[in-house]
């Protein structure tokens, strides 16, 4: 008899054991999680944002709290692609033995080119995910992420030089999310991932000051959830590519509304920061859910709340 | 690290805006002085990372002062509640390999961590001096209780109401204390007068809003002469020369 997994999905050419993939930023390189409990039954893991050269981020405080979420200015922390390389990657090979996707970031289209190229030959890494909407630096990331013209050129240039399925991670702090996405698709992406953080702010009372050093930061967390569900929604009504559904994601249910949006696959983020162990808790709660809601196979649901064309 | 539900026992105000709050749980995975707990509040998505004045494997006693919401539900909650901690977080102090002449510097509720340090020092047979700082006597905390572990307390006070007028730098000097190394847990400024005016080696423990408290978000991930470095993970305790003032 073939044993079949109901969780399994498909993101175009790459097999994940589930859908469940801890979002850039939230799981640092993702070897440290392996002491609080065994990451090899996520589905992947989105690692955390790298540049072509190290950089500390910015000044502290980055954290902010919100309802029902948090504000974050870290500012793509990380030790550059070449220590991640060298670094972090053998420490994650050595606990991890399913695809990793790389994310990338940078502040021009050579940086992007140049990071992508490097990941694209590690054996380990499934997917580029090219971070064109980090909002917490200035004059990269969320640049390329506002404009379809910018977005498109990046992803025209990654896709030259790298033979992995290349994702462009995409920015709600636009006005036509569906705009962006089309002229990535245009332009050669295979994938979507939507979305990164909103941008937001708070101020500190007492100090008649913003909270966060760096004025303004990315929410996360409940509060964005129904946002990123109508974004994913609406982005797969017009894009013929897989997408991996990210913002706000805590529960097995959240899972089960972003992909019946029309996510193949779901990230999520702010919710490791408070849970520890929210995306083992997710994986374990998904048969049980699927079983309440009659559903075999979790890739049956995928766009099922899409009109019907 | 170690995520447990913990039962609070007690939570009484010891001084102005400052209260400490007992809790029973597994707390085994705290083994050393300095640590911290990550606390989940109900209503607030971020946990609240506070220092650990004393434990057994059994609970935690944490000293916290009311300056927002979250601590002022916490002073609102009463025995019997149960609260959701990660225990285990952070590195902690390190101690010395033998006896010492130890002082400690605590600027208001920085004195918490110390407690415990404190009676480890005092098992390890070091001569343990410790000098709090407050704003007045209203503010002051715990001067017995440093007394009754054997350590030799000095205050000072902003306002001049108990103690040396001034900074714990002041008492420092009025007394004329003398020591090896020393433990220092309180604002950045005094802080970085320590660091500045002690000719001798020293750790100090840091503070900082953090994201998740357990390494993985950057949040809190200061620039020390090692590189960057993350308060809740490779800190709250660095050396006096790891920090660039």
């Amino acid at each position: 008899m073939v044993t079949t997994n109901r969780l399994a999905v498909e993101l175009g050419s790459v097999r994940l054991q589930n859908p469940i993939i801890p979002a850039s930023g939230t799981f640092g390189f993702g070897y440290e999680m392996a002491q609080v409990y065994d990451i090899d039954i996520l589905g992947s893991i989105s690692i955390k944002g790298t540049t072509a050269l190290p950089r500390y981020g910015n000044p502290l405080p980055r954290i902010a709290e919100a309802p029902s979420g948090l504000l974050n200015a870290v500012g793509l922390q990380n030790p550059g692609v070449d220590q991640v390389i060298s670094n972090e990657l053998p420490k994650l090979r050595a606990c991890f033995h399913q695809p990793i996707i790389a994310n990338v970031s940078g502040f021009s289209i050579q940086d992007y080119v140049q990071t992508c190229q490097k990941m694209d030959a590690e054996e380990q890494v499934a997917i580029l995910e090219v971070n064109i909407s980090c909002p917490n630096v200035h004059g990269g990331g969320l640049a390329f992420g506002t404009s379809p013209e910018q977005a498109a050129a990046v992803t025209r240039a990654v896709k030259a030089v790298t033979h992995k399925p290349v994702y462009l991670k995409l920015s709600p702090n636009v006005t036509d999310i569906v705009s962006i996405a089309r002229a990535c698709v245009d332009a050669g992406a295979d994938g979507l991932t939507l979305i990164n953080t909103l941008m937001g702010m708070r101020i500190d009372p007492r100090r008649r000051q913003p909270v966060l050093a760096n004025t303004t930061g990315g929410l996360s967390g409940p509060a964005i959830l129904p946002l990123a569900i109508r974004m994913v929604y609406q982005v797969a009504q017009a894009c013929p590519v897989p997408i991996i559904g990210c913002g706000g994601v805590s529960t097995a249910r959240d899972v089960i509304e972003m992909m019946m949006a029309g996510a193949t696959a779901v990230q999520v983020g702010a919710a490791n920061l408070r849970r520890p162990m929210a995306c083992k808790e997710i994986i374990e709660q998904l048969p049980a859910e699927l079983d309440r809601l009659k559903i075999d196979h979790i890739s049956d649901i995928i766009g099922a709340a899409l009109p019907k064309s | 690290m170690k995520q447990a539900t913990f039962t609070l026992t007690a939570n009484e105000q010891i001084a102005q805006d400052i209260y400490c709050m007992t809790l029973t749980g597994d707390a085994s995975d705290v083994t050393r002085s300095g640590q911290f707990v990550n606390l989940s509040l109900p209503g607030h998505y971020l946990r609240r990372p506070i220092s650990v004045a004393d434990f057994t494997p059994r609970g935690v006693s944490l000293l916290y002062k009311v300056v927002g919401e979250g601590t002022a539900q916490m002073a609102s909650m009463s025995p019997g509640t149960q609260l959701d901690l990660l225990t285990g977080l952070g590195n902690g102090f390190s101690l010395p390999d033998q006896s010492r002449n130890i002082l400690l510097v605590g600027g208001g509720i920085g004195a918490a961590p110390l407690y415990h340090l404190t009676k480890d020092l005092i098992g390890l047979h070091c001569q343990v001096t410790i000098v709090l700082g407050f704003t007045s006597w209203a503010d002051c905390f715990y001067l017995k209780r440093f007394q009754q572990l054997g350590a030799q307390v000095y205050v000072s006070t902003v306002k001049g109401d108990v103690g040396t007028k001034g900074f714990v730098t002041d008492a420092i000097r009025a007394h004329n204390i003398q020591a090896d190394y020393f433990y220092a847990c309180g604002p950045m400024p005094m802080l970085s007068a320590l660091c500045h005016s002690l000719d001798y080696s020293g750790e100090v423990s840091l503070e900082a809003r953090m994201g998740c408290g357990f390494g993985i978000c950057m949040g809190c991930s200061i620039e020390t002469r090692q590189g960057p470095q993350r308060v809740c993970k490779e800190g709250p305790v660095f050396r006096k020369e790891e920090l660039i003032w």
